[in-house]
């Protein structure tokens, strides 16, 4: 497929997750006894919206399923249609399929038609006992739908014969908007016919542009046209030659780019039209021109700070009347900054809203009764940590509700309600954002984890403390479980939340009390764009170094100091410290070189640790990352850059990659000696 | 390549073209005026360890973070001086920011095409393949630069060779 179709793909794609989200929550929140109309009225304009926009990218295996859960909505919200616990749970299976079909859509992978046609035979079965004449109609649509999908090259051949002009395409373009209009359920049929030939046009048109600039009769760009049946191979090659008489190379390249941005906005305004009844009014902005904000303001920041400075040195009137603007310029810039900050802000509940669905499936299959309670949803956090914290969170989730809640039986049998209790919290604590998984079950069992570290040869301390043995489940291949359940229990999972979780930034804590229940607290920096960092300096230069990284600073004694083989280390508490000098690192004049003039400070990475020689601590500070990447190269050493106060670049130590400055030889010495 | 740009000069006879000049040394160069972002006077700029001495370093542009090359020393003209005279060009290539430090700018010229001469072989500081042309103005000589190939090029090894390839 060419680039401008996957564009128009993600886009779709996108906004039919959005879709599938919402029809899961709004079908998990509908009572079936009594349906809110307005609530079936959303989920079929859901459903709608999916099959639309598949009508348009003839993604077929879409359109038959959400056909049908189309019609059962419709009958639904008109009444003519009784819903139950059972019908739902269908729905949501057949939710689940579209998933999976968007999803092959999206990779380009192979459409898995058994299950599209048992999930629509098994919806069709729904739709069937009501009524006799339903199914038949349901039946006739299909056949109406492939003659035309399939007749589709007609069309095509004869507006492309037809006419070349570059205003046909436009006329093409017009055309779809009737149609996008019309969400009229009764016109669904016909306006669907003429939609996936209207399209097919359009993408011929396109695979031809691009096609011809690089090959114009090879059989490669034919092979592209045979996705379609064969008859599209004749006209597509027979416009070509008319195409490259007609428009020149320039004309081509500009009609391109005309043509492009068009039926993106098309797809775009018609999800959007269909959509402003059920939510609030927002925009879709791409994340770069946000970010593009961010360095603004910052830059402001910088400026204003700037002007703080110039400001000192004028006396008199003017002096206090510059104080009074500039005070009045800081709290503008500040609230700017603030505003800005929170559009990259999301919701909390955007992660938390699928977690009832997965509590309900799990509850189901465990035989277990569990309450989900949400707490905090509106708590707001960097859209770049949404995403990656689902998978995290999900695990622990299924986690909480395998091992941790136990059988309705035994919790009575413990004094407690059958019903156990898994609550989501997510606040905001300082700098932090804190994400809890609580549960009311059987807790962790301390005794347990520990016969497993030994078994499994994991360095366990002595007599250790709570804490200390939850942090063994993290280790990788670890689980308690008795069985092995689909659910858990295979053992890669805590050790791969914590890793996840600290490539955010983050911490994973444990906290559990044997019969009452545990809590996994998962602790987030605010945003991934800023740093809590501590500033160094060597030389002239000023460093940061994460300060996930820094375990404490010390200013070494002589004593303190020792020699392994002709390399000095640090002597500490019992521990050796291999010491890295950044001034050699990062070749710089140090203020001395002697080790005990200077503060070593003591930074852990995943698998080292080592003892890092600057000349002085400044203090600690947020930093805003930038990349060095964007206008010049990796350095090593160096995992990006920020701005400091005075408008100067202070680079952000890398401390995984100042540990390989660490002699192997002298790592394992450090080893032996220990 | 020298074909290439010959015919690139035949082609566009009549096109003019605004080119920025500066002086390196003793010799009078000319770039592209549409790379050029603005021209500023030096400024401190923070070391990057382990770079060739001609990488100055980088500073910070509004909120990028942006390597600074002096071609005095990557050429060997002129004095490597730096007082509130010295001069930055901040160019723009390939959607990058890179600033180059020369000793001076003097002007913009407007350069038909058909005007350009092709490039001397030899005798300039620049290897020849980063130079795009001969203008004479005034009575003198000013060397066109290819000032794309120069900042992007593996000698000057400001961007990492495999985003270099992902970019052509």
């Amino acid at each position: 497929m060419s680039m401008d179709m996957t564009q128009f793909h993600g886009v779709f794609i996108e906004e039919s997750q959005e879709h599938l989200d919402e029809m899961e929550h709004l079908l998990l929140a509908l009572d079936p006894k009594s349906p809110d109309i307005e609530e079936l009225n959303s989920i079929f304009r859901a459903a709608h919206s999916i099959k639309g926009g598949s009508g348009m990218f003839s993604f077929d295996a879409l359109i038959t399923v959400t056909h049908v859960m189309e019609s059962i909505f419709d009958k639904a919200r008109q009444g003519n249609f009784k819903l139950s616990a059972q019908l739902i749970d269908e729905l949501l299976i057949a939710v689940d399929v579209l998933r999976k079909l968007l999803k092959s859509y999206a990779e380009n992978s192979e459409i898995d038609w058994a299950l599209v046609n048992s999930t629509t035979a098994s919806l069709e079965a729904i739709l069937d006992p009501n009524s006799q004449s339903k199914p038949q109609e349901v039946d006739d649509d299909f056949g109406f739908f492939e003659p035309l999908t399939s007749s589709e090259p007609q069309p095509l051949t004869h507006s492309l014969a037809k006419d070349q002009d570059i205003a046909e395409e436009d006329d093409t373009f017009g055309l779809f908007e009737p149609d996008v209009d019309t969400s009229d359920a009764n016109c669904e049929v016909s306006t669907e016919g003429e939609n996936v030939p209207v399209s097919d046009i359009d993408f011929g048109f396109f695979d031809d542009t691009d096609d011809s600039p690089a090959d114009s009769n090879t059989p490669g760009s034919a092979a592209l046209m045979n996705v379609s049946p064969s008859e599209t191979v004749p006209p597509s090659s027979s416009s070509r030659p008319n195409f490259e008489t007609e428009a020149h190379s320039e004309t081509r390249t500009k009609q391109k780019t005309d043509s492009k941005p068009k039926p993106k906005a098309q797809t775009k305004s018609e999800s959007k039209n269909k959509n402003e009844a059920a939510e609030s009014s927002s925009i879709r902005v791409d994340i770069a021109k946000i970010d593009s904000l961010v360095n603004l303001v910052g830059e402001l920041v910088i400026t204003q700070s700037m002007l703080n400075l110039i400001g000192d040195e004028i006396t008199g009137l003017a002096n206090e009347k510059l104080h009074t603007a500039l005070a009045e310029l800081e709290r503008n810039t500040r609230e700017l900054q603030e505003g800005i900050m929170s559009i990259r802000m999301l919701p909390m509940s955007f992660v938390f809203n699928r977690f009832p669905r997965v509590v309900r499936d799990l509850s189901k299959r465990l035989d277990k009764k569990i309450e989900l309670s949400i707490v905090g949803g509106q708590t707001e956090i960097d859209k770049g940590l949404i995403e990656l914290l689902v998978d995290p969170l999900t695990h622990l989730v299924r986690n909480s509700l395998d091992h941790g809640i136990e059988l309705p039986e035994i919790r009575l049998a413990n004094g407690k309600p059958e019903t156990g209790i898994l609550t989501l919290k997510a606040e905001q604590k300082g700098g932090n954002i804190i994400i809890s998984v609580l549960d009311d079950g059987a807790g962790l069992n301390r005794e347990r984890i520990l016969a497993k570290a030994y078994e499994n040869n994991l360095d366990v301390p002595e007599n250790p403390t709570d804490q200390q043995v939850w942090q063994l489940i993290m280790s990788p291949g670890f689980s308690t479980a008795e069985q092995i359940t689909d659910v858990s229990g295979r053992g890669v999972g805590m050790d791969v939340v914590k890793r996840n979780i600290e490539s955010m930034g983050g911490r994973l804590e444990i906290f559990s009390a044997k019969g009452a229940g545990s809590c996994f607290q998962i602790r987030l920096p605010l945003t991934l764009a800023i740093l809590d960092g501590m500033s160094i300096a060597v030389g002239d230069q000023i460093f940061i170094v994460p300060l996930v990284n820094v375990i404490e600073s010390v200013q070494p004694q002589s004593a303190q100091l020792k020699l392994i083989g002709n390399e000095q280390v640090l002597d500490l508490r019992d521990a050796y410290w291999p010491i890295v000098s950044l001034y050699q690192v990062m070749d710089l004049e140090p203020k001395s070189m002697q080790i005990t003039d200077g503060i070593l400070v003591l930074v852990e990475t995943n698998n080292t640790r080592f003892a890092l020689l600057v000349d002085e601590l400044i203090g600690q500070q947020q930093a805003v990352i930038k990349s060095l990447e964007q206008h010049y190269r990796r350095v090593q050493g160096v995992a990006g850059a920020t701005i400091m106060g005075d408008g100067s670049v202070a680079l952000i130590l890398d401390a995984e990659s100042l540990a390989l400055k660490i002699n192997e030889s002298l790592k394992q010495r450090i080893e032996y000696e220990k | 390549m020298r074909n290439e740009q010959t015919q690139e000069v035949d082609n566009q006879d009549t096109t003019t073209h605004e080119y920025l000049t500066f002086i390196l040394g003793d010799e009078h160069y000319g770039l592209d005026i549409m790379n050029v972002c603005e021209i500023r006077g030096y400024e401190p700029v923070t070391k990057i360890a382990n770079a060739p001495s001609f990488i100055k370093g980088v500073l910070n542009l509004r909120g990028d973070i942006v390597p600074i090359v002096d071609l005095r020393l990557k050429f060997d003209v002129g004095q490597a001086t730096y007082n509130e005279f010295t001069i930055v060009i901040m160019l723009h290539i390939n959607d990058r920011i890179v600033g180059i430090v020369v000793d001076a700018v003097s002007d913009v010229i407007n350069m038909q095409t058909s005007d350009i001469k092709p490039p001397p072989e030899f005798g300039v500081a620049f290897d020849s393949q980063y130079l795009f042309g001969l203008a004479p103005v005034n009575e003198q000589m000013i060397i066109l630069l290819n000032i794309e190939k120069l900042i992007s090029s593996q000698e000057l090894g400001l961007f990492d060779s495999t985003t270099l390839q992902s970019e052509s």
